[in-house]
């Protein structure tokens, strides 16, 4: 597998009123394509800063990162599925085209494949608060796969969902992801989601936050849910809880 | 459908009290208008001062027969429904202007608190001098309190935006009119319309002072000049008229904001 991205020495600090906040310190890490890396840390680590400095929403201090790739499209999920509830279903899927002035009639009948692939055929002309938690993230992850993302950055996609319906969506979304082969940099404070959903797990230490610790994840099984019950999993789960755990107190 | 006897007998309980509260509420204004006719006559009240419901309906049936009375409120309502869109629309653009320039809602901030807790009557009669004493100074007046009340209510709501939303558009590479459009004015669709009710009843208040001020025609000035000439039944002619000419313009702006509000 060769790299999509590569990020060396990235730092960021926010300057407010009461002084500076160093939430990023020296970050420097390469992104296989195809690969699902998870990052983990407390919250206020600087996740989220990481992320959106990717998305192009924001500046570093310093550092840089390249994606090998011109024109390079990103797909942006954040916490919560943002869909709009004034908008269809469909009107929301077709959000980012739009957006984007890519909203052709080719990429318009690729959303509509993907609805249709997942189960969400019958609900385009509804509204989101007709839908369950689980079907507007998979609205939301389409309405990013529109655009045919050769990145995802998915921003604690799940904290919104109840821990039921978080192992199913993520399963779903995980499925999603694998099937149309997307490199993914997805940000948990999950250590059993991030172990069990990822290739790679990647431990930030609390702010401002460097790579403490990569795990490379093999598991023995395709399945998500199936695989939190190896021994694999277990022993990774352990080791993980205990590089954020010397950094809590 | 299946409801069990308690469900049933909750229903009827809560109808019947909303029955009763209507009752009472009718009772109450009929004993008031009775009592009142009734002292007026056997002039308990002074009727000179305090009128009686039968004089301010005989007054209102002359004015109308008289033919002045349908131009007044029709002039009325010509500058509430004038006013109440221009302040809209430009409370609308200007709520834009600084939500879009952050540092420019920072300088006027203070002058907007001043401007807002300001008595704007107080500039009455210097908007006659600017002005003339016509229709112009009304709307003005009209302005000076509903403007400010419009640009800060959609102002607010445009704030309310969420923030992961905004993410979400610059994610895409929105542009800033293209998260105006598509996300801060259909999201803020909500707080707009329900501020419409309290602009209504701003718009009312402006007007009938413009009217005070200005004193050619309208409802106001039908109040005025019945004080002038000491005619207490067209004052209260003319409250009474104000009060359900205020009381159907409620009406039908509640009626607009469900309609608007239907699919939201
Ligand atoms: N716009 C901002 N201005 C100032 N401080 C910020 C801003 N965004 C984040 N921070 C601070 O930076 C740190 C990292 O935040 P964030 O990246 O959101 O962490 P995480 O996503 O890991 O919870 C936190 O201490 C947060 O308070
Ligand atoms: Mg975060």
């Amino acid at each position: 597998m060769n790299d999509i991205l590569k990020i060396v020495n990235l730092e960021k600090s926010y300057y407010t009123k009461d002084g500076e906040i160093k939430a990023i310190k020296d970050i420097t890490l390469d992104v296989k394509k195809g690969e699902i890396v998870t990052i983990v840390g407390t919250s206020g680590c600087g996740k989220s800063s990481l992320l959106g400095i990717l998305a192009n929403i924001d500046k570093q201090t310093s550092g840089t990162y390249v994606f090998y790739k011109d024109d390079v499209t990103i797909g942006y999920m954040l916490q919560n599925d943002a869909l709009f509830p004034w908008l269809t279903i469909y009107e929301n899927a077709i959000l980012g085209l739009k957006i984007a002035k890519k909203d052709s009639k080719e990429n318009k009948d690729y959303v509509l494949r993907l609805l249709k692939n997942y189960n969400l055929e019958d609900f385009i002309n509804k509204y989101p608060n007709e839908l369950s938690g689980g079907m507007k993230q998979r609205v939301a992850l389409i309405r990013t796969l529109a655009l045919k993302p050769d990145i995802l950055l998915l921003d604690e996609p799940f904290s919104a969902l109840d821990y039921q319906s978080r192992l199913a969506v993520s399963k779903d979304v995980f499925d999603i992801i694998k099937k149309e082969n997307i490199t993914t940099i997805l940000v948990s404070h999950d250590i059993a989601e991030a172990v069990s959903l990822s290739n790679r797990v990647v431990v930030l230490a609390k702010r401002p936050c460097f790579i403490k610790n990569i795990y490379d994840i093999n598991l023995p099984y395709d399945d998500p849910i199936v695989n939190r019950k190896s021994q694999e999993f277990s022993i990774l789960y352990d080791k993980i809880w205990k590089d954020l755990d010397e950094y809590v107190s | 459908m299946n409801m069990s006897a308690k469900q049933k007998e909750f229903l009827q309980k809560e109808k019947r009290n909303k029955i009763f509260v209507h009752l009472m509420q009718v009772l109450i204004v009929v004993i008031f208008l009775i009592s009142w006719e009734v002292l007026a006559n056997k002039k308990v009240l002074n009727p000179f001062i305090f009128s009686s419901p039968s004089r301010i309906v005989l007054t209102i049936k002359k004015l109308f027969l008289e033919g002045s009375l349908i131009n007044h409120i029709l002039t009325t309502l010509y500058e509430i429904v004038l006013a109440f869109f221009i302040g809209i629309a430009s409370g609308f653009l200007i709520a834009i202007l600084l939500y879009e320039v952050k540092t420019l809602a920072k300088i006027l901030d203070p002058f907007l608190t001043m401007l807002n807790s300001l008595p704007k009557v107080a500039l009455g009669p210097i908007i006659i001098i600017w002005f003339g004493a016509n229709t112009k100074a009304i709307i003005v007046m009209a302005l000076l309190i509903n403007l400010i009340v419009s640009i800060v209510n959609i102002y607010n709501g445009f704030l309310g935006t969420d923030d992961i939303k905004i993410k979400l558009l610059q994610s895409f590479g929105a542009s800033k009119w293209q998260i105006l459009r598509y996300l801060v004015i259909p999201g803020s669709k909500r707080t707009i319309v329900t501020s419409l009710k309290l602009n209504i009843s701003m718009t009312l208040i402006g007007v009938i002072m413009g009217e005070f001020l200005v004193s050619k025609k309208g409802i106001g000035y039908l109040i005025i000049y019945g004080t002038q000439v000491f005619n207490l039944n067209v004052v209260m002619a003319g409250i009474v008229i104000l009060i359900i000419l205020s009381f159907l313009l409620y009406e039908f702006v509640s009626l607009l904001e469900k309609k608007l509000l239907k699919d939201c």
